[in-house]
């Protein structure tokens, strides 16, 4: 299967996103989710909105499978602008797949603030979702074997690998 | 059963928090990392998180202390446990109800994780090894052996203010010979590298054969501060004045309080630390404790991400390490 | 009733008697000792073909916990302990429940005994004090009267020099031998473990060498300066080996004793806060337990002992400074002291007289001999037979044992006393 080219889909989400920052009242903030989610808002915001702050969020905390798979102390700790009331957080993933992981984000996001709304902007949607949640913006739909994983490879050069699990093996 | 079999499942993640002794480097910066995260929780509005929720927290106290036990609490709410607190009377063990009983009590009730102090050292590995399979021990101080909380946030608040381990020479002063919160400090820095650990006390108060401990001993504060990264100041207890170990407190503080004289023989970037509560004018003068160079009370706010960073850890060992979903 | 035991391996701790050899027992004593070609007849017949024939073991110091702590033991279970052992005379320390300070408790001892014993001797030492409190002297030349074999205020203190130099006085002034367990209860304090690496790793309260030693070394004045004849037990300091190896030579009516899990155990060996390791006085440095070691070899320790103190399971099940000091010794004396000889520390008849004929010559008492006239009080070991030890299967009802999954070689096949067996594997 040949995998679309990421900076092509990420000029494209950076198009379609652009709307959301003419009228600056709304305050946008973008809102990556690490790792992958995060170094895709890195390049959005460089493109769009360089002078607004950067969000990013590592879910570890939030997770409904935390104590299956425990913490991963090297990824960043999150860190938000201040003021994410009333703000318009762009939250930007790498892949959308079961959706837990967007659902995680948003329980963490209410624990800083209360948005006035939020948007999701995903980079692959590989359908096949376990909980109601649907991104707003999609750089490309995939369907893949529910055996298969897709990751994102960065931070430099990002690129889409396709990994296929042996399913016995957890 | 040596001392990681207890501690430590088959994959080396933490079961129990015993003691630093039996734990290695990799843990202690796996606990130091962790709890760098938990400090950003700790800054925003809402400082929970929904890591331990479902589960039972008990804060067992057979000793009275309400700092402590106040900062377990807080960190297992903010962890968004239950919490139950029980101060233990131990007259109630003598009624006949032994420690297990206690504990069998307790654990009827679904408890997942254990946060004892006891008077007895060796206590928390007692317990340890008679808890269900599954149920967690971490200890909150067990005689005079291991405070292994307390010395990881001190080693978190090193690291804070001077990064690199490996360059620093540390000076523990005071009651070295009753202290738990001493001997964890000096195993977590031999185990994180410190160039240098050293005991500083007059010799009724250093326990025998303490260089064993992998520390250089000083009988003489002026000595044992030159050149010092870092300063750990220990709480005299006053009962030590019976018992002849000490004259007074008085003499004490001529040999061994800190004043900013004193403090002068250590590097001028040395920060000063206390486990607390000081006695101000016994063991460290007014003015160094709320000098420029005491990182005191940093140390009471890390205290809390410290113990949620291993709660989480403890909870979080279990089972596989599965892909994440999307 | 007499009973001949056939082909066995003479091991004589005087040093008299070796190689095969027939016993004939006849009226509860050894009527005859000879080589295999002499011939006896008696009613019954044991081959011990392959075995060592030796006394019975006299155990110096083992609580019994009778009268008074029937949860940790009694009479009935320990004795049966010893004779499945090896052991045919136990000496008690008066700390039992009241302890052993008047006649009605030795009477009681007694009575168990001849009620419920399994037939091994109980000879119980009395208190050097009334209630050990220390103060006021017992009636010693009654009790003695009675049976008590020695006098001692087991690890109760003494309320000062001047009541105990009176009490090694009177004691001697009734021809009674004094025991110390010497300990400075001061020094002692709250201690748990040996003072040393160990202790201040793992922060357990110490106990220094001096709260041996220090008592000791007035102990020995005062055994100087009445001439009390006295044996001091369990020792565990290489000072104090050092000290009494002194006194006897200046010709002091002094002995010593060891407990035998001192040659054995160090206070590495607690481990992580084993509570069947903690014992007073404490598991001690390689070095004292060297010392030790040579203190038996050349003579200066004079008797090894049980130092048996069973106890119920709750009393161990307890962080290290709570749970109750002492280890339950009766069913690995021998085994431990079989060791001694396997490690070719003491030859066989050496290692025995150090259970056996010395104990009973310092206690004044009839057993410990394997020579005609003597009391028929005698084992059979079956040297090749190894066991593991495993607590569950102690006899003694104190599982306290701080040898659990040792091996060891060496077992009892017979126990005879007063001529008769009262113990067969």
């Amino acid at each position: 299967m040949t995998l679309p080219a990421v900076e092509k889909l990420i000029d494209e989400l950076t198009e379609a996103l652009a709307p959301c920052f003419t009228d600056p009242a709304s305050h946008p903030i973008i809102v990556g989710i690490e790792t992958g989610g995060a170094w895709i808002a890195e390049r959005i915001h460089a493109r769009i909105a360089p002078n607004t702050e950067l969000g990013r969020l590592n879910i570890s905390f939030y997770r409904d499978d935390f104590t299956r798979i425990g913490l991963h102390p090297t990824v960043k700790p999150s860190s938000l602008p201040p003021g994410i009331d009333d703000a318009t957080v762009i939250l930007v993933d790498d892949v959308l797949h079961s959706g837990r992981t967007v659902r995680a984000a948003m329980n963490e996001l209410f624990d800083y603030g209360r948005p006035r709304r939020i948007l999701l902007a995903i980079l692959i949607d590989r359908g096949q979702r376990e909980i109601p949640i649907q991104a707003d913006f999609v750089g490309a739909m995939l369907e893949l074997d529910a055996g298969s994983h897709i990751k994102l490879e960065g931070p430099d050069n990002l690129s889409l690998v396709i990994k296929t699990v042996d399913s016995n093996a957890g | 059963m040596p001392d990681s079999d207890l501690q430590l499942d088959e994959s080396g993640k933490l079961r129990h928090f015993l003691s630093i002794e039996g734990l290695n480097q990799a843990i202690l910066s796996e606990i130091l990392d962790t709890a760098d995260s938990f400090t950003s929780v700790t800054d925003r509005t809402i400082k929970k998180v929904p890591i331990l929720r479902g589960k039972t927290v008990a804060n067992l106290f057979f000793e009275a202390s309400t700092r402590t036990r106040s900062t377990f609490e807080l960190a297992a709410q903010r962890l968004s446990a239950d919490i139950l607190s029980l101060n233990v009377d131990t007259s109630a063990t003598v009624k006949g109800e032994s420690l297990l009983d206690t504990l069998q009590n307790l654990e009827a009730m679904q408890i997942d994780m254990f946060v004892i102090r006891h008077q007895d050292s060796g206590s928390a590995h007692f317990f340890a090894q008679h808890v269900r399979p599954g149920v967690a021990v971490l200890n909150a101080g067990d005689g005079q052996h291991a405070h292994p909380t307390q010395a990881m946030l001190d080693m978190y608040t090193i690291r804070h203010h001077k990064h690199d381990f490996t360059r620093l020479r540390v000076a523990i002063v005071g009651d070295i010979l009753h202290s738990r919160v001493a001997r964890s400090q000096i195993h977590a820095l031999n185990l994180l590298n410190t160039a240098e650990v050293r005991i500083v006390a007059p010799r009724t108060l250093i326990p025998v054969d303490a260089e064993a401990l992998g520390v250089r001993v000083f009988e003489d504060l002026e000595a044992g501060l030159e050149d010092v990264d870092v300063v750990i100041m220990l709480r005299l207890q006053r009962e030590r004045m019976r018992g002849a170990l000490l004259p007074s407190e008085k003499e004490y503080f001529r040999r061994f309080g800190l004043s900013q004289e004193r403090l002068a023989r250590a590097r001028p970037d040395a920060i000063v630390m206390h486990p607390g509560p000081a006695n101000r004018g016994v063991e460290i003068e007014s003015s160094v404790m709320d000098g420029s160079q005491s990182v005191i009370l940093q140390q009471v706010s890390f205290g809390i991400a410290v113990r949620m960073a291993v709660m989480s850890m403890i909870v979080g060992q279990s089972g596989l390490q599965a892909g994440g979903d999307a | 009733m007499s009973l001949l035991i056939r082909n066995a391996l003479l091991v004589d701790p005087a040093g008299r008697h070796s190689g095969k050899g027939n016993l004939l027992l006849q009226k509860g004593e050894i009527s005859a000792i000879g080589s295999t070609r002499k011939r006896f007849s008696a009613r019954r017949t044991i081959d011990a073909q392959g075995a060592w024939i030796m006394p019975g073991l006299v155990d110096c110091q083992a609580r019994l916990r009778d009268p008074g702590q029937p949860e940790k033991a009694n009479i009935e279970s320990e004795t049966a302990a010893a004779v499945r052992n090896g052991i045919t005379t136990l000496c008690v320390p008066p700390d039992t429940q009241p302890p052993i300070d008047n006649s009605a408790t030795v009477e009681l001892i007694h009575h168990r005994n001849e009620m419920f014993g399994q037939r091994a001797h109980v000879h119980p030492i009395g208190a050097l004090t009334r209630g050990l409190e220390g103060e006021q002297l017992s009636n010693m030349a009654s009790l003695r009267a009675n049976g008590c074999i020695a006098f001692s205020n087991a690890r109760h203190p003494l309320a000062n020099n001047l009541v105990q130099r009176r009490a090694m006085d009177y004691a001697a002034g009734c021809g009674s031998l004094v025991v110390i367990q010497p300990l400075d209860p001061d020094l002692l304090g709250n201690g748990c473990a040996h003072e040393g690496a160990i202790a201040t790793r793992l922060g357990l309260p110490a106990i220094p060498e001096a709260a041996e030693t220090a008592a000791l070394a007035k102990d020995i004045e005062l055994v100087a300066q009445t001439g009390a004849r006295t044996h001091f037990g369990q020792l565990s300091c290489a000072r104090s080996v050092d000290m009494i190896r002194r006194a006897k030579a200046k010709g002091l009516p002094i002995t010593a004793d060891c407990a035998i899990h001192q040659l054995f155990l160090t206070d590495h060996d607690i481990g992580l806060f084993d509570s069947n390791k903690f014992t007073i006085p404490p598991l001690r440095s390689q070095a004292d337990r060297d010392a030790l070691r040579e203190g038996l070899v050349d003579g200066t320790i004079d008797c090894l002992c049980s130092d048996h103190q069973p106890h119920e399971v709750d009393a161990k099940l307890k962080p290290f400074p709570s749970a109750e000091p002492g280890i339950s010794g009766l069913d690995t004396l021998l085994g431990l002291a079989l060791r001694l000889v396997d490690e070719k520390l003491l030859p066989l008849p050496e290692l025995v007289a150090k259970l056996t004929l010395n104990p009973a010559t310092i206690l004044d008492l009839p057993g410990g001999r394997l020579e005609a006239g003597a009391d028929a009080d005698l084992i059979i070991v079956d040297p090749d037979a190894h066991w593991i030890c495993r607590a569950d299967s102690f006899v003694s009802k104190g599982k306290n044992t701080a040898f659990e999954g040792w091996d060891f070689s060496g077992s009892v096949t017979h126990t005879i006393v007063g001529g008769e067996v009262v113990y067969q594997a």
